[in-house]
């Protein structure tokens, strides 16, 4: 009976569990149905088709060598572009794995490697129908705007479907500072949406699903490594700036004025210490002057010019305001490289030390006294930065995968030299299509009008460059012992560089004695950017720009040391000159903040080298002017 | 008619669970038609429909997170202040915030250390100043500034200022310090979880504030937010950033605000020079009690007579950890967690550093065999009794883990760790993600 009684109180209390189950689920349909309005069910409805459009594009990065360390990153172009933190790859070496949402693992290249900024650029490989997301503008964000985190926290995800969090932007401009001169946050966003160990890498959308951000980095004291509600990204537009450059399989990077700007009583960038050399200097930039604006950003006080100038690439030409004696200077300055030659390898090469408390504002997680069996030194790595690197200094050789060794080519001072290899084929290609002539032997004679010095000729040969003028002649001999005379006067050797020009001509990458595709930046007065090659030859060192589209080289910049301007020749108005082949009209000689003179070309010969023709002494050379 | 009350109740926990969610779901970004009319909506029914809404709090049209956030961030902003002192060592920061309580440069912040010195205050438009203690509530653990400024924006103390659980709110702070001189303090978006009475504890010391507080379900308090603010959707002030503090039930970092209404009285009568700095000391050194003991795990030790007695068993209490354990007479304790105790005195010792709400592990030898027990102080309650009896398991009631989580366990109790540490930083701790991460 008793037994009975049980039975059937327990049947029936399965019923009415069943039975609250059943109201319980009716309810909830019931009200999603009846009592939430349309226009919530619509936004949440859209949330989620972004997230299911976007979600696709996150991947899961890890070593070749385990899977028990890794981070996260975006696919940004069919072709298998992503973006991720340099602290994620570098324990990877070149070579990574990258798991997409649909449970796809693909293998990945490293592309190129932004140490300072803390992004790196990889490629998935083996298809071109990658899912990839669309770049925002992080400039437009503002703190209060709702965001998406997505990435593998915690390597949570096996089937590298990965995690959403959501929150808002706490702080747009951030700056963080570095760990010694890398791993620095300039301009970065701030978010109270979770970041967590194993977010390093992944994407920070906006409401739309535009990537607005790259996370890397999160405020970790003593709660342990997890989220406190303080995360950060490096903004989109910073990265898009240096997308061109990191393409370029280069260790690219970041700038420098040579000045020291601290804030006066009013709050503004006074100019505390500025370098003489500094391209700043030779702009007109003065101690005690005020910085007003760089680029297309107002800058009030030091921690807003620091803030904007980290974001730029070595080597680009950004507009420049500053007040002298009261009154507003505009002009352009070239960012100085902040590493020296080597010190990036070098610096990347050591460990990532965490910095010390003095650089840092804020303090870091101590280990704790439990864990010190676990960890080793340098295992606690950067600890404001959330993977983890295990071996992170130490890549074990092991065997690359047959497709990644195919896109793979160590050189030293680049990430992949590969992609700078392909770049340049890709500029000789089209330089071929457009330029004429492109036999190496050929001696080039250009007449025509100088808008202020009257008719004038060019000779050009890979010895010997002579420019006459009304008032006498300018002979440059090239050779691999002695910089070139910057001859004409003036002119900050406009006969040399338009030697450099006749060789990229004719000979292209291949002709000179070291050619590297720097990545893309932009010309001082044009819109958009251009694709540079930097090439020396002869003691000197140009920078090339071409047409991103076109190929047609638009500008050369050759410089023979840092410390002095290069002489600019802006070429236009290309024509077509003996068949379909094209060639500049238009040469405009530059030399600091001065026009030197505009060439007309009127006509271009090229003739097949003379090798008996007596070289002249260079003696001849000294007066060109009288 | 049963059905018709799950249905309701079902109905409600959806309506309270969902209604702050659903408001933070809406989008609407400049540009993008249909969202912006979507959340409006959105949020004028939600202003309707959630019944913890208070009524002066109903959104206007128009209004998408991100105007909400700019105009209150614009109300907000410029009466917030940073605040740099004593401090600047690991785990000590000399930095907060403050907000300004009066035109003339009255400051109220959180009584801490960085006050230990002349503090600078830095305003929302850069401007500093060296600020001027008036005096402080070492209960409520606040303390008034004053500079030497006027014409300020300013929050008015007003104690009908208040909120309920499921109120949305902002909160404002410069936390880690992220913004320095005029940049803009860190917003962050929340929701009243609750209000409550403060039971925390700050190291082992219990706080001295055990009044109504806000518990907020984001992570708000952190080094430099103590002495920010939270706000409502239109930018009223509903109460004060604490400082950092743990609760002293489950050890976990709360956070929390002192309600406005709270802190009327205190301020004013700091203002009226009524400070009582040592109002809160008697408060103060009521310290925990000191860790565990042997006894209050239900071990009764035999007597220690020598330098080194070994710590044998003499007898179990009745009804305690111990006994539920089955610890017996004549075990010998090897290993407090992991560390060996060859005394009495050193076990008493290792059990002492545990606070009194954590788990011990305690490796025992009997004859030959080795066994590994987990024991608390927590007097069992009847109902675990019952569970213990009928389920058969752990017979003290604590899931047993791999030692890997119980180290984690142990962890705790340590000033600076956390309860989830589970970086994936080798595949050791990888396998032993899953067991930290249900601890708790």
């Amino acid at each position: 009976m008793k037994l009975g009684l049980a039975l059937v109180q327990h049947l029936w209390g399965r019923a009415v569990w069943q039975v609250c189950a059943a109201f319980t689920m009716g309810a909830f349909v019931a009200s999603l149905q009846g009592q939430v309005p349309q226009p919530v069910l619509k936004a949440q409805a859209e949330r989620v088709s972004v997230l299911e459009r976007i979600c696709p594009a996150v991947t899961a990065i890890f070593p070749s060598t385990a899977a028990d360390n890794g981070g996260s990153g975006v696919v940004i172009s069919a072709d298998g572009f992503a973006l991720t933190n340099f602290h994620v790859v570098q324990p990877c070496g070149p070579s990574m794995k990258c798991g997409l949402s649909d449970g796809g693992l693909y293998d990945a290249v490293l592309v190129g490697l932004d140490p300072t900024g803390d992004v790196a650029l990889i490629k998935l490989l083996g298809r071109e129908d990658f899912p990839y997301v669309e770049l925002g503008d992080s400039d437009a964000a503002r703190a209060g705007d709702e965001v998406y985190v997505i990435g593998n926290p915690f390597l949570l995800a096996m089937d590298f479907k990965p995690t959403v969090t959501f929150g808002l932007l706490s702080g747009t401009g951030r700056y963080q500072y570095p760990a010694g001169t890398l791993l620095e946050y300039a301009d970065c966003l701030q978010t109270d949406a979770s970041i967590n160990p194993g977010n390093s890498g992944g994407p920070l959308f906006d409401a739309q699903g535009r990537l607005i951000g790259i996370n890397g980095r999160g405020s970790f004291e003593k709660r342990g490594r997890v989220n406190v509600g303080v995360g950060y990204a490096i903004s989109i537009n910073q990265i898009k700036k240096f997308l061109g450059d990191l393409k370029s399989g280069r260790i690219v990077d970041h700038g420098q004025l040579g000045v020291r700007v601290i804030n006066d009583s009013r709050g503004r960038a006074n100019v505390a210490d500025i370098l003489e050399d500094s391209d700043a200097y030779r702009r007109g930039l003065r101690h005690e002057d005020f910085i007003v604006q760089v680029a297309d950003r107002e800058v009030q006080g030091s921690n807003s010019f620091t803030n904007v100038i980290a974001t730029f690439p070595a080597g680009w030409r950004i507009p420049f305001a500053y007040l002298q004696d009261g009154k507003r200077v505009d002009t352009y300055v070239r960012i100085a490289p902040l590493h020296r030659p080597g010190e990036l390898a070098e610096v990347m090469a050591a460990p990532v030390a965490p910095p010390s408390p003095k650089e840092k504002k804020q303090d870091k997680e101590q280990p704790r006294p439990g864990q010190e069996k676990k960890e080793t030194p340098e295992e606690q790595g950067p600890q404001d930065e959330l993977p983890h690197r295990d071996d992170a200094h130490d890549p074990k050789p092991t065997e690359m995968p047959e497709g990644v060794k195919q896109v793979y080519e160590a050189k030293e001072g680049f990430a992949n030299y590969y992609f700078n290899r392909k770049a340049q084929e890709r500029l000789d290609a089209m330089r071929k299509a457009w330029a004429s002539p492109t036999e190496a032997s050929m001696e080039w004679q250009l007449t025509g009008k100088a808008n202020a010095r009257g008719a004038f000729t060019i000779r050009l040969s890979d010895k010997v460059g002579r420019m006459t003028l009304d008032s006498g002649e300018a002979v440059v001999l090239f050779g691999e012992d002695e910089a070139p005379l910057l001859e004409p006067p003036k002119s900050g050797g406009l006969v040399p560089a338009a030697a450099v020009w006749r060789r990229f001509v004719t000979q292209g990458t291949a002709g000179m004695e070291e050619a590297v595709y720097w990545g893309e930046a932009p010309l001082p007065g044009k819109s958009g950017l251009y694709d540079v090659l930097m090439v020396r030859q002869w003691l000197t060192e140009s920078r090339l720009y071409f047409d991103r589209s076109s190929g047609e080289l638009r500008c050369l910049e050759m410089f023979v040391d840092d410390a002095s301007d290069p002489c600019e020749l802006w070429f236009s108005e290309y024509q077509p000159l003996r068949g379909d082949k094209l060639f500049p009209r238009k040469i405009e000689v530059v030399h600091g903040d001065a026009v030197y003179d505009v060439l007309q070309v009127e006509n271009a010969e090229w003739t097949a080298m003379t090798t008996a023709e007596p070289i002249p002494a260079p003696a001849a050379s000294g007066e060109v002017n009288p | 008619m049963i059905a018709r009350g799950i249905v309701c109740f079902c109905l409600g926990i959806f309506l309270t669970l969902n209604a702050p969610h659903v408001w933070a779901g809406p989008i609407a970004q400049q540009g993008s038609g249909n969202q912006e009319e979507a959340s409006q909506s959105a949020i004028d029914t939600q202003g309707g429909s959630q019944e913890t809404m208070r009524p002066d709090a109903a959104l206007p049209a128009k209004r998408t997170v991100r105007s909400v956030v700019a105009e209150v961030s614009n109300l907000v902003q410029p009466k917030l202040v940073k605040i740099y002192g004593a401090g600047g060592l690991v785990q000590l920061e000399g930095y907060q915030t403050g907000v300004l309580i009066s035109s003339q440069g009255h400051v109220l912040t959180v009584w801490s250390t960085v006050l230990d010195t002349d503090a600078t205050v830095v305003l929302f438009d850069g401007r500093r100043f060296r600020a001027e203690l008036l005096g402080a509530d070492l209960r409520l653990e606040i303390a008034v500034l004053k500079i030497d400024a006027s014409e300020l924006e300013f929050f008015e103390l007003k104690s009908d200022a208040d909120a309920a659980a499921g109120t949305r709110i902002l909160a404002f702070s410069n936390l880690f310090n992220v913004a320095s001189g005029g940049e803009p303090c860190s917003v962050q978006r929340g929701i009243v979880a609750a209000k409550t009475s403060l039971a925390a504890r700050r190291g082992t010391y219990n706080s001295p504030y055990k009044g109504p507080v806000l518990v907020l379900d984001a992570v708000t308090n952190n080094p430099g937010a103590a002495g920010g603010v939270i706000v409502d959707y239109r930018g009223k002030w509903l109460g004060l950033l604490g400082k950092e503090l743990r609760s002293a039930s489950s050890n976990t970092w709360l956070n929390y605000a002192i309600p406005v209404s709270a802190l009327t009285e205190p301020v004013g009568k700091i203002l009226s020079g009524q400070s009582n700095l040592l109002a809160a000391a008697e408060d103060e050194n009521k310290s925990l009690p000191d860790g565990l003991t042997p006894e209050v795990l239900g071990l009764v030790l035999v007597p220690d007579v020598l330098e080194k007695t070994p710590p044998f068993v003499d007898s179990v209490l009745p009804r305690s950890s111990a006994e539920q354990a089955g610890v017996r007479p004549d075990d010998l304790v090897m290993y407090v967690g992991e560390v060996l105790t060859p005394s009495c005195g050193r076990m008493r010792e290792e059990l002492r550093r545990l606070d009194e709400y954590s788990v011990a592990r305690v490796t025992l030898l009997r004859g030959s065999e080795v066994i590994e027990v987990q024991l608390r102080a927590e007097p069992l309650t009847a109902e675990s009794d019952k569970q213990t009896e009928s389920s058969g398991a752990q017979p003290d009631g604590v899931p047993t883990e791999p030692v890997s989580g119980a180290a984690k366990d142990k962890g705790l109790q340590e000033e600076g760790s956390s309860a989830t540490t589970d970086l994936p930083r080798g595949a050791s701790e990888k396998e032993s993600a899953p067991t930290g991460q249900e601890s708790p």
